[in-house]
């Protein structure tokens, strides 16, 4: 990828973080990074299209690590599952067999997997030599009649995040509006109800909890088209631009996408999330109010009445258990304030969120939410910081990423998994039961206690001591 | 405090119970050199004997006294005399174990009165021991039986004494293990007393003599390990005595009387918090602080905790077990803040009450799989019967208790202590882990454009 397509990439109008100096795009810290790689980023966000060859050009480090990790599913082809990467060997490196082998690879790919499309992921080795992954995909799909996208994603060309906007681009540009959608089938066409076609932006099915969702749609004559990428199949992707309106779920990393489906299809774009009572409603609204039928405004309304009477109720056992708890939210941006409302629907207290990825309009958003008292914490101080944070504010729970699970455990902090690798399905009013179980699951685990206490030898040699 | 829920219909479906008769035979092979010989019809031996083999996947030195028509009329003492005399002069075993069935407490035999008869006849068999047990299978289940043996063995075998108390400068300690206990975890324990310099002699004790090892000898008709017959006259001299298992209460209560050694009582060894006691209890009587290694120990379990709970937090456990296994595992289960949905016990025992569950429920695998699905349950604990009862649940089973004769390899895994708590909670957590209990189906849109044809990932 030319560095004037990076830069550009880099340069996001509809983002806040393009005019705060401190942002999440900002480049890397040596000695003090965290976090993945662009290609990291680009994976992440195309992989749970499931009946797609996603192919990782490069040597064994990239896929070899990343591939097979739990969290998104699919209600169907298991293709998405596969590790395929071309395994570049020292010969392949030295000799410029790359591209040779790319090519064989995807043919290999489609003779063994018939799949939809190949998806072709560009790595740092073969970035640094040179390979020509455009034009390998562009000659591949024209000698074997299957769609093959270039995904120039090199780690070096930066964070994560842009990965995930290098994803988005190439979806923009070789997918969406590639098919024409099919027709609702008259079957499903109900007396008095218009359905209209919709899309999810970074929305990724972690734990299946789009099923939470999706039912709710069906129910109100929302057509999901296609989504980025949860549960997608590639034929739904490439009708994405006749959606009425674009979500963007819960994430602003492709942001570029929604941005450049308006320029271009002049559809409407909301962000929101499924996580909590309140947040969810919100979104159904949106939907809503940006499609402007008052029959599905109508009708909107009435679900949201008869979910939230139905989840309060279901909702107030956890409640009486969790009212009160203090929480830490140790996850940045968007997700920092879905999640504190989800926490407030079930009466607890944030007495601190990170603020790292978060703007000042993020912050902003997150006192209005909170209130002045919560604090910010600063991600790059580190582990240390964060674990006395806890014991200074007497928080019951800290919420975090997978990376942070075992700072936790090990400093003896209950502790809740709210990222990708995630096993639980939170999203949707049926979400938030479990949000609330497993919540309790590990603040009232009574192995805390077991830990935390001195054993009966040294307890005995303490007093012994006074 | 359970609630304990007796049984309430006719027919057994599916039993959890083993009989007390084949418990007892169990603590006889703990015994070096031992043989049982039940007393009763031939198929009494003939199946424990495949019930033992299947289980521990070794030979099991088992004779029967075998009563037939005529004896089991007329009287069968003399069945018993000349069995004890033909194994003794045959096999010439330290000791034979005689537990009785059902079949010879029915017809109202007279056990004690033939072994006098025996003794009488056949004062060349002085030197060999002989433990009669009165087990009749309808009375408790397999752990009942093998305490009801080791409280027999101590009443006959251990010597009353002048001199009480014990000898607080001994290096070894008596230890009475209940049968819950594999040949593993009895090499664990004793490599726990090992830490603190202390020689356990462990009553009875399997690891020597059905732990499944190569023996040099290509035949023999006995146990070739095991509690040493010569350990009896000993036991008045040991530090302290240590017992693991109510059911053996009331040998613990006799090994006392006999003793005077002052003893130390746990209901099991699983978890931190039975360790901790156990650990600092040794450490108290060995009078020697707890060594790093076993701190290390200590350490890796609590981590194991941690790591478990998200996963054995809130799991709905439906649990089947003879009494002090299902409270070893209740008390597990409960420190990692499990829910005991269903906890059924072949037999009813004073111990039960203190389950940490809400209803203990005497009975069968069916009530065991009635009481799981009604219960939500998660996860199966229970013998290698239970396989088909998990399996028509659609849930995870960790194997636990007697038998499980569809495995290799059960006696020696290792359930007690630190590493042994540590090794049952990652068993657990794993099959919780691989079942996902609470995954998600999967919906498809009915608006969804591509209609797929495969099943879900």
């Amino acid at each position: 990828m030319k560095p004037k397509d990076i830069a550009e990439l880099l340069d996001e109008p509809a983002c806040e973080h393009n005019t705060k100096s401190k942002s999440g795009c900002a480049r890397p810290k040596p000695g003090a990074a965290a976090g993945g790689c662009c290609f990291d980023g680009a994976q992440i966000a195309l992989l749970p299209i499931a009946d797609v060859a996603h192919v990782v050009h490069g040597s064994i480090a990239c896929a070899g690590s990343s591939w097979d990790n739990r969290g998104s599913r699919s209600s169907g082809p298991k293709l998405y599952k596969r590790g395929l990467t071309t395994d570049l060997t020292e010969q392949d490196v030295i000799m410029g067999r790359g591209e040779k082998r790319l090519f064989h690879s995807i043919k290999q790919a489609i003779d063994s997997h018939a799949p939809e499309a190949v998806f072709v992921y560009n790595t740092c080795v073969p970035a640094l030599v040179g390979d020509d992954i455009e034009a390998v995909c562009k000659a591949a799909a024209a000698r074997w009649g299957v769609p093959v996208v270039p995904v120039d994603a090199a780690g070096f060309y930066g964070t994560k995040n842009l990965g995930n906007r290098i994803a988005g681009e190439a979806m923009v540009k070789y997918v969406i509006g590639t098919r024409e959608p099919d027709p609702v089938p008259a079957h499903l066409q109900r007396d008095g109800i218009t359905v209209h076609d919709i899309a999810l932006i970074g929305e990724y099915n972690i734990a299946g909890e789009l099923w939470h969702v999706l039912p709710l749609f069906d129910e109100l004559g929302l057509r999901v088209l296609g989504s980025l990428s949860g549960d997608a199949r590639f034929r739904e992707v490439q009708t994405m631009h006749r959606a009425q309106v674009n979500m963007m779920v819960c994430s602003k990393a492709m942001i570029n996408v929604a941005r450049k489906l308006r320029e271009s299809y002049g559809t409407p774009w909301f962000e929101g999330s499924f996580y909590g009572v309140r947040d969810m409603g919100q979104a159904l609204r949106d939907f809503a109010r940006l499609i402007d039928d008052p029959s599905l405004t109508r009708r909107t309304e009435a679900l949201i009445e008869r979910e939230e009477a139905r989840i309060h109720t279901a909702l107030a056992p956890w409640r009486a258990r969790l009212e009160g708890r203090k929480a830490l939210l140790y996850t940045g941006g968007v997700k920092a304030w879905s999640i504190v409302s989800a926490l407030q629907d079930l009466g607890m207290e944030v007495v601190a969120t990170s603020t790292r990825k978060s703007t000042e309009d993020d912050k902003a958003k997150i006192r209005e939410l909170m209130g002045d008292k919560t604090r910010m914490l600063d991600e790059s101080q580190g582990p240390r910081a964060l674990i006395d944070m806890v014991h200074e504010t007497g928080t019951d729970v800290l919420i975090a990423g997978g990376r942070n699970m075992y700072t936790s455990l090990k400093a003896r902090i209950p502790f809740l998994h709210i990222n990708q690798e995630r096993e639980h399905a939170y999203a949707g009013y049926e979400g938030m039961i479990t949000f609330a179980r497993q919540l309790a699951q590990t603040i009232e685990s009574p192995v805390w206690k077991a830990v935390r206490t001195p054993a009966p030898w040294d307890m005995a040699l303490g007093v012994a001591a006074e | 405090m359970a609630e304990i829920v007796k049984r309430n219909k006719a027919l057994a479906v599916s039993p959890l119970k083993a009989s007390a008769t084949m418990g007892a035979a169990l603590a006889f092979l703990g015994i070096e050199r031992s043989i049982a010989m039940l007393h009763g019809a031939q198929g009494c031996t003939a199946f424990g004997k495949i019930f033992l083999i299947g289980h521990f996947r070794e030979p099991v030195p088992m004779q029967t006294t075998a009563m037939d028509q005529v004896s089991t009329v007329m009287g069968a003492d003399d069945n018993v005399v000349e069995g004890l005399a033909t194994v003794a002069a045959k096999q010439k075993p330290a000791l034979i174990g005689l537990p009785t069935t059902g079949l010879a407490e029915t017809q109202g035999s007279d056990l004690f009165g033939a072994l006098n008869l025996f003794r009488r006849k056949h004062p060349e068999h002085d030197g060999v021991a002989v433990v009669p047990v009165e087990t009749p299978d309808y009375a408790g289940s397999l752990e009942s039986g093998f305490a009801k043996a080791v409280a027999a063995m101590v009443d006959r075998l251990v010597p009353d004494v002048g001199e009480k108390g014990g000898d607080p400068k001994s290096g070894r300690v008596n230890v009475l293990v209940n049968a819950s206990l594999s040949p593993g975890d009895v090499e664990e324990l004793k490599d726990l007393f090992d830490f603190f310099g202390l020689a356990a002699v462990v009553l009875p004790d399997l690891s020597g003599s059905l732990d499944g090892h190569l023996a040099d000898a290509d035949f023999s008709p006995l146990t070739t390990g095991g509690f040493a017959i010569g350990e009896f006259a000993g036991m008045h001299r040991a530090r302290a005595t240590f017992v693991i298992g109510d059911s053996l209460a009331e040998a613990a209560d006799l090994l006392a009387a006999r003793t005077g050694v002052p003893d130390h009582r746990f209901d099991h060894l699983m978890g931190l918090e039975a360790v901790d006691e156990f650990v600092h209890v040794v450490a108290t009587v060995a009078g020697r602080p707890v060594p790093e290694k076993l701190r290390r120990q200590r350490r890796q379990l609590q981590d194991a905790m941690l790591d478990a709970h998200f996963f054995l937090g809130m799991a709905r456990i439906a649990l089947a077990a003879d009494p002090d296994l299902l409270k070893a595992y209740g008390d597990l289960l409960a420190g990692m803040g499990a829910e005991m949905v269903a906890a059924v016990s072949p037999s009813n025992a004073r111990v039960l009450k203190t389950v940490l569950a809400p209803q203990v429920k005497i009975g069968d695998l069916e009530d065991l799989e009635a009481l799981a699905e009604a219960g939500g349950a998660e996860l199966v604990v229970g013998n290698a019967h239970a396989v088909a009862t998990a399996e028509r649940l659609g849930l995870p089973l960790l194997r636990a208790g007697f038998p499980q004769f569809d495995r290799l390899g059960s006696p020696a895994v290792v359930s007690v202590g630190y590493r042994g708590s540590r090794r049952v909670l990652f068993d657990l957590a794993n099959l919780l882990l691989e079942a996902e209990p609470g995954r998600l189906a999967p919906y498809r849109s009915v608006f969804a454009q591509v209609a797929d044809e495969e099943g879900e990932a």
